[in-house]
């Protein structure tokens, strides 16, 4: 009995900073309708601020003073963050925003490092309070009660300036109408600014307070955001006492995992995440998103037909270079180039059902490294032969894509996005905690490809037909009755319904296919490298293929493909760097800022202004 | 005897304790052009997705020519041949105005799921054979997302005919147009049920397009129909006059009048 109590107290004290990221982070996208992916970076920064502060300030008072100053520095930075960054893309098309917020996460990652250096750091423990109490016989860290206390105050704070001021009046306006508070003559770019201060400060204010539980490290920031964002989505988006009580729900089923269920801590969330969600879609205290009668935001994607023969030659001249590359060009440009190819496909298959369906899904990752493990667990455990491991890698991922999506599609938007980032964490860990059959951290190694295919020029020749098969089979596809299907879907999915078009079956299908699209390119990999490791389902390889198609430009049939070419082939050249997060998260950023139509969607209109191309007629 | 196109029998929608449409029955004959008239909130929308299948009813029946279609999926009401255009209008902005016709005839066409053929190419004909008779033939390739309103609403008309219907749902189709775009919509509609035989029940605030084009009106007040009948008799209705006007007690007054 003691010890169960104990364990709900520490869970308890855990959802402290949970809750505080979590409330910042639902309290932005209530209001300005960005997913900041960079509010685990804010986590960070706040526990790393406070780590600093608390060396020079002395003392008791020094200790919180320092607390509160990292939570006011890291809202500074994040007022910082969205007049620089997110100001100028407000207007780009919906969830565009979401890369950049990408291109602060690297950034923010390697300032840490310059500043603060690799080493993981030991928070300073609580003055005053570094002792334990001891309740029914069972220890408890004093800083855990000073936690339990803290949190329902600020959590009260919050709930008070949220309900009870004029600011929290038009923060709750502007979250149910934003065009109606802004009609109204309220100033919306620094409510945004200001509400954004306020979310990053709370993720500050977070960090630093569990300092002395947890210390500060390099990883804080992907780590804190899986979890802030199932608390999110479990308690439903933009709400406080769902961030609350859900972020309870999470940290006391972690004490309790890690007490009894070891192997399946980081399953346990997911799991009650999708849960959740299959009961109740849109989160504990959520509501329904009213999904706009015209989806995007924006200006509509233009009408597009299949290639004329100018641009098939000049694609097939493209082609035709990189087929003739073993001529000129080294092995290792070649193995480069078959790493872009791949992921090339891998990009097209998600801008497949992002681009044309709308399908904004945040787990892309899952079937790209589904695929891969489908094939090295093939190889691994029924010593099967390579080629038909490599069959099973795209079949393997089509299925799994074909029961996540049917799941996911009961949900739409952002609800949706999140639940396809729930199943591909769910993947990744169960991947990477079920260690006797995946090799866990470790991997799995020796998948190498049949002897017919180990010199690197004919590998390259098997990858090169495939990635461009599969990139002209999906715009071949985009074409067919079908692709006019899933667009008419995203369009008007009430028109479609009312003339005959299954509308789920279309996405549920085109996500199949994107899957299987995925899981190929996955094999591709896995045969390339010899081996696989969980990061190839994580949430950074997801996020790498989002931000290639937004970059790439969602609203072109090229984007996908162009991004990933372009993103690759840089990464490529970046990462011999020391700092190339830095270099990488900045140059995302400018291109962002400069090119809101993507590359390709930017580089057409900036053709059409110097005559080029002919003219779209104006949509605006 | 032939059944009626569409009929309805004690068709009932409740939302909670409000009675959103309350033991509506009527009759849509063939060919017939039949107005559903009332003022805002007083059903008729409701009415529409009911029969329409967006919303099931709570109680009563819908029969499409003597089959029972109650609580059928929109799609499957489409597929026995009703068509409808919506009060704001649906339509894919990404596509040219003639791919929008093609898509519902490629569903029409039972070929939705097909991944070899060009889209762009199929049922070219027939979709612009459609937009000509909508008079959207000069726009077919330009894209969507320019129209001008009163265009797309044509535009949803043609899409609505695309399967050949035998019954055509209009929830207000001449709302949001300039007045002379609004009896050339309506001529066009007029001109369809003659030619066509389709039988046509719409809903209309303008009682310009309502007497010029309806064979029969029925009024829908607070989810029940007061009356009905043709423009003559639904005018001098005094309950419809007293729903339209308010109190009504100057006609009725004027007319007791008149009467002595």
């Amino acid at each position: 009995m003691g010890l169960f109590i104990a364990q709900v107290l520490t869970g308890l004290a855990n959802a402290g900073a949970l809750f505080m990221v979590a409330s910042g982070l639902s309290l932005i996208f209530g209001v300005t309708r960005i997913v900041n992916f960079a509010h685990g970076s804010f986590y960070m920064l706040g526990a790393y601020i406070g780590y600093t502060l608390m060396q020079v300030l002395p003392g008791a008072v020094g200790f919180w003073g320092a607390i509160l100053l990292a939570g006011l520095a890291v809202g500074v930075l994040g007022v910082l963050v969205e007049v620089l960054v997110l100001r100028p893309v407000y207007r780009a098309p919906e969830l565009f925003q979401l890369v950049a917020t990408f291109g602060v996460i690297l950034v923010i990652q390697d300032l840490a490092l310059l500043i603060w250096g690799p080493e993981d750091l030991l928070g300073p423990r609580a003055p005053g309070l570094r002792g334990v109490v001891r309740i029914m016989g069972e220890p408890i860290p004093k800083y855990d009660i000073a936690l339990l206390v803290i949190t329902p105050f600020v959590a009260l704070g919050l709930w008070y300036l949220i309900t009870k001021t004029r600011v929290g009046v038009l923060v709750r306006a502007a979250t149910q109408d934003r065009e109606m508070v802004g009609a109204l003559g309220v100033n919306q770019a620094w409510l945004f600014t200001g509400v954004f201060a306020l979310g990053t400060a709370l993720a500050g204010l977070g960090g630093a307070l569990q300092l002395p539980k947890g210390g500060a490290d390099l990883m804080m920031d992907f780590n804190i955001l899986t979890a802030v964002f199932v608390v999110v989505v479990i308690g439903g988006m933009g709400s406080l006492p769902g961030a609350y009580l859900a972020a309870v729900i999470i940290s006391v089923l972690n004490v309790f995992g890690v007490t009894y269920l070891p192997q399946s801590t980081l399953v346990l969330m997911f799991v009650v995440m999708v849960l959740v969600l299959m009961i109740r879609p849109y989160g504990l205290f959520g509501r329904e998103e009213v999904a706009g009668e015209h989806g995007q935001v924006g200006e509509p994607e233009r009408p597009f037909k299949p290639a004329g023969l100018q641009v098939r030659l000049l694609v097939g001249a493209g082609v035709a270079t990189l087929a003739a590359m073993p001529l000129y060009a080294s092995t290792f440009s070649q193995v480069l180039a078959t790493d872009i190819l791949i992921f090339c496909l891998f990009a097209a298959s998600l801008h497949f059902m992002l681009g044309l369906g709308g399908l904004v899904s945040f787990g892309h990752a899952a079937f790209f490294g589904g695929g891969a493990y489908v094939a090295a667990l093939m190889v691994t455990h029924a010593d099967s032969p390579m080629e038909l491991a490599f069959i099973l890698a795209p079949i393997g991922a089509g299925l799994a894509a074909l029961i996540i999506g049917w799941v996911c599609l009961r949900l739409t938007g952002v609800y949706f996005a999140m639940l396809t980032l729930a199943f591909a964490q769910l993947i990744w860990s169960l991947v990477f905690q079920w260690g006797d059959v995946t090799g866990g951290d470790d991997g799995l190694v020796g998948i190498w490809p049949a002897e017919w295919l180990k010199e690197t020029t004919v590998f390259f020749y098997f990858a090169l037909t495939l990635s461009v098969g599969g990139i002209i089979a999906l715009r071949h596809v985009a074409h067919s009755p079908f692709g006019y299907a899933l667009r008419a879907a995203r369009d008007s999915a009430r028109q479609a319904e009312a003339t005959g078009i299954n509308t789920k079956r279309v996405q549920l299908l085109a996500f199949g296919l994107a899957g299987t699209m995925a899981g190929l390119a996955g094999g591709l990999f896995v045969f390339s490298k010899g081996s696989v490791f969980p990061n190839e389902l994580e949430i950074a390889r997801s996020f790498d293929a989002l931000i290639v198609v937004f970059l790439g430009g969602v609203k072109t049939l090229a984007g996908g493909v162009a991004g990933g070419a372009f993103f690759k082939g840089v990464e490529d050249i970046l990462v011999r760097f020391e700092y190339w997060r830095l270099a990488l998260g900045l140059l995302i950023i400018v291109v962002v800022i400069l090119a809101p139509d993507g590359i390709v969607g930017s580089l057409r209109k900036a053709a059409e202004r110097v005559g080029l191309l002919k003219r779209g007629e104006d949509t605006t | 005897m032939t059944n009626p196109a569409l009929e309805t029998k004690g068709l009932t929608k409740a939302f909670g304790g409000l009675m959103a449409v309350d033991n509506v029955s009527f009759a849509l004959a063939q060919g017939e052009l039949l107005a559903l008239i009332g003022p805002n909130g007083a059903g008729k929308s409701t009415c529409f997705n009911m029969l329409m299948g967006q919303l099931r009813p709570t109680r009563g029946s819908v029969h499409l020519n003597g089959a029972d279609i109650t609580g059928l999926s929109p799609r499957r009401i489409w597929r026995m041949g009703v068509g409808r255009t919506f009060q704001i209008t649906a339509t894919y902005a990404s596509m040219t105005v003639i791919e929008n016709v093609q898509m519902a005839l490629l569903s029409h066409h039972g070929q939705v799921f097909r991944i070899f053929p060009h889209a762009h190419k199929m049922h070219r004909d027939r979709a612009m054979a459609l937009l000509e008779m909508v008079g959207m033939a000069a726009q077919a390739e330009r894209h969507c997302a320019v129209l001008a309103y009163g265009d797309l609403k044509r535009l949803e008309l043609a899409i609505a005919l695309a399967h050949e219907p035998s019954v055509l749902l209009m929830d207000e189709p001449t709302a949001g147009m300039a007045p002379r775009e609004r009896i050339a919509l309506m001529q066009l509609t007029a001109d369809i049920v003659r030619d066509k035989g389709v039988s046509v029940l719409f809903t209309e605030h303008d009682m310009d397009v309502v007497f010029a084009h309806a064979h029969r009106i029925m009024v829908l007040n607070r989810g029940q129909l007061i009356a009905e009948g043709n423009v003559a008799q639904v005018r001098e209705d005094p309950r419809v006059q007293e729903v339209y006007l308010g109190g009504g007690t100057v006609f009725a007054s004027e007319g007791a009048a008149e009467n002595a």
